[in-house]
């Protein structure tokens, strides 16, 4: 077989930032024509050579070939133009605008200068028709669900003439249904001789939709495979750079706990976030909450933080009465709880790991006593060493580190207070397998240890694992309270979330 | 009782877009004022009266279509107020002290305004300075280059400046407006198309949308930022020239605290302080609602004329709410 000529080449790309090598030596091509998958831990440098490709950064070594010639791209738009059309995972369009000025903005057909506004929407429409997106192309976007907004973009990135597709984490916050129909969406473009490049961290996607894989791992590259010839399991020892068997240990499910009852939540409800619900957290225990994006499943968490306000019910800490009024109160209780929005809740990113890992533990205790330098040496090294976070350099800034470690720092920043209820929303989204495995390893070892965790988790596998009784989720309403037995699977997980309960 | 009332403004809403809603309260609410006006007072149902609206406005207006601009994009600039004191100065000096040409005089003072803009823009693109800390900055500048030119009031004898401040445009039954009514609407209309039917206008929503969005969508939005404060600098310096029409003299303390009230009227106008989201008609809504709540009080001819900005401050309360509940139940 004769690979056809690529059409964009990357040879030895370095990138450096302060402190931190993010890439070295990494070659990277792109046929026509092909769905290829990018794939690394966080922090093997996914991001960055996508970055140093559209022009938001330079680079510091090496060359980028576009169809055989020299680029260098002075942005995003500049790379736009020249036919490279990138899709974040933050839907980066404009909520305020309608979806046909979405798609067309920057690029709207114009007479004299004066927009033509019924030919942005009628081809707005015919595109979207498309891409099987029948929509009010007039509405502004914030009036649709995240999945149509990422149609949207990919709708926009391919208007322009483009050549080469970056699909950065788009599959990350959809559900099944969606997904399909972008592989749809993504196997019309590739039949239309469009280059795709593809990040995702679900690994059965990579394998139902990639033809070829390229590999980092710390900055370097691992390799180039075509997807066919390379295991799943090979997959992540080549990402890990070490053997599965660590990550199969928690295979086994977790042993019963029969814990005093730690938070008991009667009749909690808010209107128009979640129907009242009855649920006992126990000590050592994890339960598990499934159900769909929007089910309430994070509604449920916030009451329990005090993060809004019950309508209804009453909540008990180990027995006693508490008004979880404020996030304050609870905390004051032993309840913490690791948003799902971790950029914009939580880190302050230009403060280095050591600080944003004491910030909450200092809070707690009060100002007038600070923690001697030692003290937080010697904890945040523990931190650091049990979460594995990278580098190990407790010096390093925050915002310089990847997703995934970040989302660690995060953790730990909570897990310094010694909480006894931990409360974690999609604590492995957009979170490598190895970073996966670590921080449900951690969870496990935390219940062993006596802590009640409530994880929220839209992956049932992960559910299951690690749950000791799992809550089903469904319209806002506690469906289902399931002890985590032999009889259940994800099938009957599914089948609950699909019919309301357990059959 | 309410079930039905709450269907109704379902079905309310299904028909008029949210967007319009501020608007449409900005409206309705200068109706009801002018209604209320007409039945309590004699002599206020007069079209003349809301032209009067107009022609005492007229430079508030052109003032506060630069600040919608710039509020669009999320920004902010405090020191129209100063610009128009200044350009006021500028005119006043030159057509008297030293016999410049009007024309020569309104291009110039034009330009300046158009020059401090550009220049607080490009300051808070490239150096990511607040805008409220730049345009505070350019507050004071301005307001103390008025001082250099000299402390006292200047008066304006200049022929053409003196016609144009007289000169009323009959529209026939009696009703009249003043030169500078025709250049503050012909602004407006300039504006409203350049917002809805060109790129620049399209980016100012976008950027003023998601800042960051706009960037990664490709759009120019250092050349966008820029430009809206260029635009309320060179409104400032046009409403500068419309107030020396009005005043015929330039004085340092001319239009103090105008910057507030065009940032009032572009909210009052329903435009969202955190951008993205507005309407030019709006602002010159929320400009006709000051007016005439000023009119009103000359009407009533008891009350004080702080009693202008005791209605000003309720009113501003209440829309920043309004945008609060529709803001609200967007998400």
């Amino acid at each position: 077989m004769t690979a056809p000529r690529p059409i964009l080449r990357m040879s030895g790309i370095g990138k450096e930032f302060p402190g931190v090598k993010a890439l070295d030596g990494v070659d990277f091509r792109l046929l026509p024509g092909e769905v290829h998958a990018l794939m690394g831990e966080n922090g093997a440098g996914k991001s960055t050579l996508i970055k140093v490709l559209t022009g938001v950064h330079g680079v510091d070594a090496g060359e980028i070939e576009l169809d055989g010639r020299p680029v260098a791209f002075s942005g995003p738009l500049a790379a736009q133009q020249a036919g490279i059309s990138t899709v974040y995972q933050e839907v980066n369009l404009c909520p305020n605008l309608s979806v046909a000025e979405n798609v067309f903005i920057g690029r709207e057909p114009r007479r004299l200068g004066r927009i033509r506004w019924k030919e942005v929407r009628r081809r707005a429409a015919e595109l979207l028709a498309g891409l099987d997106l029948d929509i009010d192309v007039t509405l502004p976007l914030s009036s649709y669900s995240l999945a149509v907004q990422q149609m949207v973009a990919i709708a926009r990135a391919v208007a322009v003439e483009a050549r080469v597709l970056i699909l950065d984490e788009p599959t990350s916050s959809l559900d099944t249904g969606e997904v399909a129909q972008l592989f749809r969406v993504m196997r019309r473009l590739k039949e239309q001789g469009i280059a795709i490049l593809f990040v995702s961290h679900f690994l059965d996607q990579i394998y139902e939709i990639s033809d070829r894989m390229t590999i980092l791992r710390n900055g370097r590259l691992v390799g180039e495979y075509p997807t066919a010839e390379l295991s799943q399991v090979e997959l992540v020892a080549k990402m890990i750079g070490r053997e599965l068997a660590d990550l199969e240990e928690l295979e086994g499910r977790p042993p019963a706990r029969g814990g005093e009852p730690l938070v008991e939540a009667r009749e909690l409800g808010r209107a128009g976030a979640i129907e009242p619900f009855t649920l006992t957290i126990r000590e050592g225990e994890v339960v598990g909450l499934a159900g769909l994006l929007g089910s309430g499943r994070t509604e449920l968490a916030r009451l329990l933080f005090g993060a809004d306000h019950a309508g209804t019910g009453s909540v008990a800490v180990a027995g006693r009465p508490a008004g979880l009024r404020t996030p304050r109160a609870a905390m004051g209780h032993g309840i913490a709880f690791c948003s799902e929005n971790r950029r914009a809740e939580g880190l302050v990113p230009d403060l280095t790991v050591r600080e944003n890992l004491i910030l909450a533990l200092q809070a707690a205790r009060g100002w007038t006593r600070p923690l001697s330098r030692r003290k937080q040496d010697e904890l945040v090294a523990r931190y650091v060493s049990a979460l594995n976070i990278r580098p190990a350099d407790p010096e390093q800034l925050v915002k310089n580190l990847s997703g995934g470690n970040q989302q660690k720092v995060l953790l730990a920043r909570w897990l310094i207070l010694e909480p006894r209820l931990l409360i974690l929303d999609e604590p492995t989204r957009g979170i490598d397998v190895g970073a996966k495995a670590e921080i449900q390893r951690l969870v496990a070892e935390l219940s062993d240890g006596g802590m009640a965790v409530l994880y929220i988790s839209a992956e049932l596998e992960e559910v299951l694992r690690l749950s000791h009784k799992v809550g089903v989720l469904r319209d806002r309403r506690l469906v289902a309270e399931l002890e985590n037995d032999s009889g259940l699977t994800t099938e009957v997980l599914m089948e609950t979330i699909a019919s309301g309960a357990r059959s | 009782m309410s079930a039905a009332l709450l269907a109704g403004r379902r079905r309310l809403a299904r028909t008029i877009p949210r967007k319009y809603v501020p608007v449409l309260v900005t409206a309705g609410l200068f109706a009801a004022m002018f209604v209320a006006g007409g039945v309590r007072y004699r002599g206020f149902a007069d079209g003349q009266v809301v032209l009067n609206v107009f022609v005492d406005n007229a430079f508030l207006l052109v003032v506060a279509v630069g600040m919608t601009f710039v509020i669009l994009t999320g920004g902010i600039d405090l020191s129209v107020g100063s610009v128009v004191a200044l350009s006021t100065m500028i005119s006043a000096t030159l057509l008297t002290g030293h016999g410049w040409p009007a024309p020569a005089v309104i291009a110039l003072v034009l330009a300046v305004g158009a020059a401090l803009g550009l220049a607080m823009g490009a300051i808070i693109h490239y150096f990511e300075i607040q805008p409220f800390i730049v345009t505070l900055a350019g507050m004071f500048l301005a307001r103390g280059l008025c001082y250099t030119i000299g402390t006292e009031s200047i008066s304006i004898t200049d022929p053409a400046f003196t016609a144009l401040a007289q000169t009323k445009i009959r529209l026939g039954g009696g009703l009249w407006i003043s030169p500078s009514v025709v250049v503050a609407l012909v602004v407006v209309a300039v504006a409203a198309y350049v917002l809805h039917y060109t790129r620049l206008g399209r980016d100012v929503y976008a950027v003023g949308g998601s800042e960051q969005s706009a960037l990664l969508m490709g759009l120019p939005v250092a050349r966008t930022k820029i430009a809206v404060y260029t635009v309320s600098g060179f409104c400032s310096a046009l409403g500068g020239v419309l107030l020396s029409f009005y005043m015929l003299s330039g004085y340092g303390l001319h239009a103090v605290g105008m910057e507030l009230d065009a940032i009032a009227a572009v909210v009052i106008g329903g435009t969202l302080l955190t951008g993205g989201s507005g309407y030019l008609l709006g602002t010159v809504l929320g400009v006709l609602v000051l007016g005439l709540i000023q009119t009103i009080i000359s009407f009533e001819g008891t009350l004080s004329s702080w009693w202008t900005k005791i209605f000003i401050g309720l009113l501003l309360f209440a829309f920043i709410l309004l945008q609060r509940l529709i803001g609200a139940r967007r998400r």
